[in-house]
């Protein structure tokens, strides 16, 4: 006999998900949480797509703590003296069913575990889970501090730092190519003032993405998102490529801060918090295997994460995963086989959903990225020029335009513009 | 708590870094932690490389690795995030010990 049917290891946006169906369905649930509360290690750049969660809570509108219901989106071009920006905003981005919203992960997650508790799983806080235990190949249940506790089948939702991937699927520690670090700041200001300062109306909010001198023209970006009372302002930097830039990240986000574009719209704020985290960006290829005998991958510990630029996906992904997860462990114990065939049905259900589906459709994204250099400074740049064409009057005779952006296109390559487009349509 | 680690010389790796100027210790004292004053959750090398060392003085979110003008390489996981940015760049080289913080210790995200 186990101590428990099921254990969980984290109580992020999976862990908490396969926690509640497991418990639903009357398995003896236990989840191990190294935060003192959940959602205290947590943190995200800000905006969570809606469906994946109204499957699972459907009334969660009225529950959840959300910040701001998205109604603008923007993606700016940045250089370190210009900005040009595409500003979306649409009726379609604000009707159910295809909504989204800004979140902070202490209130969120904290709401999320309540809703796994109230299903009946018991909850450990405060203790990191340190090792899995074995027989053989088969984990058998978890180690944390001085307790060894059995169970018939254990989720790992513990995240893109996962210490326990090794262990439980063997999984090698992944490179720092395929991996971002992410930095944030919460800017502390009044409720009308953020609605005012982004454009929206009360209750809506704005999700701003930027590329190019963001990150100082490494590959990565910046990201704002309104909240209630505050805007979240945060980096988003490839490993690889920020171990060799000559700025640090704490300096980009620095930079970034004070540019002319983003000053203004933090100006007499106070930072409250300055939190850190990674991002897995390294896509399809570089996912463990979801199941090994007895233990199942939900979130961001299989690396399912989508960072296109303009849009970041994890914690939707990782809800969806903790609730096919968690229905696969359930039906697994029901049949009295969690052994990694009996697991199974929780491969053909992620294959079947978004989650596996776009995890396909944009496995050549990343490569695009890596090769595409040019995203971060020179095509930033190139927009910049363009638009002063455009825009800047200087009492100088105009020339038409076909003749004045002729040489910008040409400083780029005709070639190689034609390539990256084509590059970057085939992979989205 | 500081403990230098290294002697790099003036003019080290990690001094090429420019305008480096962000006070991020201000931006951390906002934070809430528990700090475990006993246990280093991240251990270095002894002599770690000074080329790897930079690399972390970069891309650490908490900006723990630092470089003085004397070129002395300091760390200090106190301001540890847990992001495991280190880990990743630096695992096979000069961390030679990343863990959890202890039992309800470390950094607690009150916005997150
Ligand atoms: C800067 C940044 C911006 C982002 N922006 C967005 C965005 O706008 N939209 C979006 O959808 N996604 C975004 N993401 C991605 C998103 O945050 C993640 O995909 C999502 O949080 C993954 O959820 P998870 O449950 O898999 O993991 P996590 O949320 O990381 O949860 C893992 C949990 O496991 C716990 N844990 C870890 N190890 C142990 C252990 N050994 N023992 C016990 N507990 C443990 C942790 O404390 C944590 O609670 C962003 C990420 C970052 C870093
Ligand atoms: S885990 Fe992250 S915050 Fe902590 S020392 Fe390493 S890079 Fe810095």
């Amino acid at each position: 006999m186990s101590d428990f049917q099921a254990i969980i290891v984290g109580s992020g946006c999976a862990g908490a998900v396969a926690a509640y169906e497991l418990a639903r369905d009357g398995k003896e649930t236990l989840v191990v949480e190294r935060g003192n509360s959940n959602g205290a290690k947590n943190m995200t750049g800000g905006r969570l797509y809606s469906p994946a969660l109204e499957a699972i809570f459907p009334d969660f509108r009225d529950e959840a703590p959300l910040e701001r219901r998205i109604s603008h989106e923007r993606l700016s071009f940045l250089t370190a003296d210009a900005c040009t920006t595409i500003d979306f905003s649409s009726a379609a981005l604000l009707q159910n069913g295809q909504d989204s919203y800004s979140v902070l992960r202490a209130p969120f997650d904290a709401w999320l575990s309540s809703k796994a508790e109230a299903a009946g799983a018991e909850y450990i806080n405060g203790i990191a889970v340190e090792e899995l235990l074995k027989d053989g190949e088969r984990v058998i249940g978890i180690k944390a501090g001085d307790d060894e506790i059995s169970a018939d089948v254990v989720v790992l939702a513990d995240g893109c730092n996962s210490l326990l991937t090794e262990s439980a699927v063997g999984y090698h520690r992944p490179g720092p190519q395929t991996l971002a670090a992410g930095i944030k700041q919460i800017i502390a200001l009044d409720e009308q003032t953020v609605s005012d300062r982004t454009g929206n109306r009360a209750g809506e909010g704005t999700a701003w993405l930027f590329v190019g001198d963001a990150t100082k023209g490494h590959t990565g970006g910046g990201f704002i998102y309104s909240n209630r009372e505050s805007i979240s302002v945060g980096l988003v930097a490839t490993l690889s490529d920020l171990a060799r830039s000559p700025y640090s990240l704490c300096q980009m986000l620095e930079d970034f801060k004070a540019h002319p574009t983003v000053e203004p719209l933090l100006a007499g704020g106070t930072v409250v918090e300055h939190s850190g985290h990674m991002v897995p960006e390294g896509g399809l290829k570089m996912m463990p295997d979801l199941t090994g005998d007895g233990v199942l991958l939900a979130g961001e510990s299989a690396m399912i994460c989508v960072n296109l630029g303009y849009r970041v996906r994890g914690m939707d992904y990782a809800l969806a995963a903790g609730m096919h997860a968690g229905r696969a462990a359930a039906a697994a114990l029901d049949a009295g086989d969690t052994s990694r065939a009996g697991l199974a049905g929780y491969q053909t259900a992620l294959e079947a959903s978004f989650v596996l589906q776009d995890m396909r459709q944009f496995q050549r994204f990343p490569h695009f990225l890596e090769s595409t250099p040019r995203l971060f400074r020179e095509y930033p740049e190139f927009a910049r020029d363009a638009f002063n064409r455009l825009f800047v009057v200087d009492g100088q005779p105009d020339q038409p335009l076909t003749k004045s952006l002729k040489p910008l296109v040409k400083s780029l390559g005709y070639g190689t513009l034609f390539r990256d487009l084509r590059k970057g349509l085939k992979s989205l | 708590m500081n403990k230098a680690v290294e002697q790099d010389g003036p003019g080290g790796i990690a001094s090429d870094l420019l305008q480096n100027t962000v006070n991020v210790d201000e931006y951390l004292a906002q934070n809430r932690y528990s700090v475990d004053e006993e246990n280093a959750h991240i251990e270095l090398v002894a002599n770690p490389d000074p080329a790897e060392f930079a690399k972390l003085v970069r891309v650490c979110p908490a900006g723990l690795y630092r470089q003085d003008a004397d070129g002395n390489l300091s760390f200090d996981y106190a301001g540890c995030l847990e992001c495991g940015s280190c880990r990743i760049v630096c695992g096979d080289t000069i961390i030679a010990k990343w863990s959890n913080p202890g039992p309800t210790m470390g950094v607690e995200y009150r916005y997150g």
